[in-house]
């Protein structure tokens, strides 16, 4: 890995690990959300005989306990600071740097979910074994496409979130946009429920026309084999195009953003 | 009488400097009843899948779910703002609340009002009411107190909890989502039949934290049902009890934490 690239990598771990409390006090809370959703999720399926949309006892218990792991990892309700340095002005330091700021951020935030992975991923996912029924991936496979899909889900979510923050240089307020965000990932994401309950217009229309199921839904299904390795290719080449796809975004926005910026700075 | 007008002054100056943005308002307005929607909303999308939850039918299920909503809806618009106490603990402005001669509490809750949550608080009466028209309630002068006191009393119970949990920020700093595991956490858990958790989960939050006052007993005492796991009937008339236990905990937590304050130095 190149030094620059490395560097900010580093320093946006270490910047998270200094919060040990904060760490302690967010992976308390997604165990008890994790005991929450996935009681209800098996009784739910103890109702209808065992399983829901296909995923069985074991699967539902997977599905809850990662969701809470990798809520921490994709971290998609926690604003980068972006839009509050375009409002102060700040981003005029970002911008005259040599390297690009959209990049800046990008590895400041791998560094951030590397963090997350060790600590806040780990966490709900060993109380979740031990405390319940646990699907466990029968093919080796499943563990690098995962681990692969993680770094796919961090770079979407990322890539949103800085668009949300682009935002800020026409709107200076992205309340309402992050706003509009929370709603939306509450239901697309696949945090609450399988999107797979839903009906199968709605479902269908989460997955092909938003990022959101990249962010949670597509690493738990790689994770439960749902569909097995061909369709886990699948969700993996949907997590890159979109992930790919929002970078592009990200870039040309910047790009007109920041002749916005001349012309109000001049 | 002269303290009451005091508060109500910082109160009215609250909500004239947060109406001044009336589209920003509207906004904020709307995007909070998006997210009471959403909360309501996940209940009836798991209830869709078995057309029962824990035992209980479509309007059974309401009524514990609304009850639950509109009494996290009423505390979390009075006392939701207690979590603010985190940044006065950290930047020391909590001396200057001390300097003054009211309840440090008190003008915490009044100084950081926020109206914009008045609109789940409708919300969350509205779909009580409709509850309690379309559950089967055989009324006597009983039920009729019960479910004109019901919201309040979960209120309370509720706003304890947002007291205890911003209290220990006295001691954390960083460890704010300890609160919330318990306060949006247990609003999750109270939407819910609490026949629906494994045993030593219900028992230790229904019955020794005591989130089963705030909706599913009350409801079981208006449906005239007993409770399917063997709580004896009795203890579903006692809400007002196990609120007022835990406000006078949070009344004892805040004192304790008060005198252990030490502001941040010179």
């Amino acid at each position: 890995m190149p030094r620059v690239p490395w560097a900010l990598t580093a320093a946006g771990f270490r910047r998270y690990a200094t919060y040990r409390q904060a760490t302690f006090a967010g992976a308390f809370t997604n165990v008890i959300f994790g005991f929450l959703r996935c009681y209800i999720l098996l009784a739910v399926a103890a109702e209808v005989g065992g399983a829901v949309a296909g995923y069985d006892g074991p699967k539902l218990v997977a599905f809850v306990w990662l969701g809470q792991g990798l809520l921490a990892v994709v971290s998609m309700w926690t604003m980068l600071d972006l839009a509050e340095r375009v409002r102060s002005g700040d981003v005029v330091a970002d911008l005259l740097r040599p390297i690009n700021p959209l990049w800046t951020y990008l590895w400041t935030e791998f560094g951030r979910a590397g963090y997350a992975m060790l600590t806040r991923f780990v966490a709900p996912l060993v109380v979740g074994i031990v405390a319940f029924t646990f699907y466990i991936p029968q093919n080796w496979v499943t563990y690098p496409l995962f681990a692969v899909s993680i770094g796919l889900a961090v770079l979407v979510g990322f890539a949103c979130r800085y668009l949300i923050g682009l935002t800020a240089f026409w709107l200076l307020d992205i309340r309402g946009v992050s706003m509009f965000w929370g709603f939306a990932t509450n239901i697309g994401s696949g945090l609450a429920f399988p999107l797979a309950i839903l009906p199968d217009w709605l479902a269908t229309a989460l997955w092909v026309g938003t990022p959101l199921p990249a962010l949670l839904q597509a690493p738990i299904d790689i994770a439960v084999e749902r569909g097995g390795v061909g369709h886990s290719l699948l969700l993996l080449a949907g997590q890159a195009a979109w992930g790919a796809g929002l970078l592009l975004v990200c870039r040309w926005v910047q790009a007109r953003a920041v002749r916005r910026l001349v012309v109000q700075g001049g | 009488m002269g303290k009451a007008r005091v508060y109500a002054h910082l109160v009215r100056a609250q909500v004239r400097s947060q109406t001044q943005y009336r589209a920003s308002f509207a906004l904020d307005v709307v995007g909070s009843m998006a997210v009471f929607a959403i909360d309501i909303g996940t209940v009836f999308v798991l209830f869709s899948v078995s057309g029962s939850l824990g035992g209980f039918g479509g309007t059974e299920v309401l009524l514990i779910a609304a009850l639950a909503g509109v009494s996290f809806a009423l505390a979390d618009l009075v006392v939701g703002n207690a979590d603010r106490l985190r940044e006065y603990v950290r930047t020391g402005l909590f001396d200057s609340l001390l300097l003054r001669p009211l309840s440090s509490l008190a003008q915490l809750l009044a100084v950081n009002f926020a109206l914009r949550r008045i609109g789940r608080v409708v919300q969350g009466f509205l779909l009580y009411l409709v509850a309690l028209f379309v559950a089967d309630i055989g009324w006597d002068p009983a039920r009729l107190l019960l479910a004109a006191t019901a919201p309040l009393v979960g209120a309370v119970f509720f706003g304890s909890l947002f007291v205890m949990g911003a209290t220990v920020a006295f001691w954390w700093v960083e460890s704010g989502e300890i609160a919330n595991g318990f306060t949006y956490g247990g609003r999750d858990f109270a939407c819910y039949p609490s026949t629906m958790y494994g045993e030593w989960f219900r028992k230790l939050f229904a019955l020794a934290f005591g989130f089963g006052f705030i909706s599913y007993l009350p409801a079981l005492a208006l449906l005239g049902r007993s409770d399917p796991l063997g709580v004896p009937d009795w203890l579903r008339w006692c809400s007002p009890a196990a609120a007022a236990i835990a406000a006078g905990l949070a009344a004892l937590f805040w004192r304790t934490g008060v005198r252990h304050y030490r502001s941040t130095g010179s």
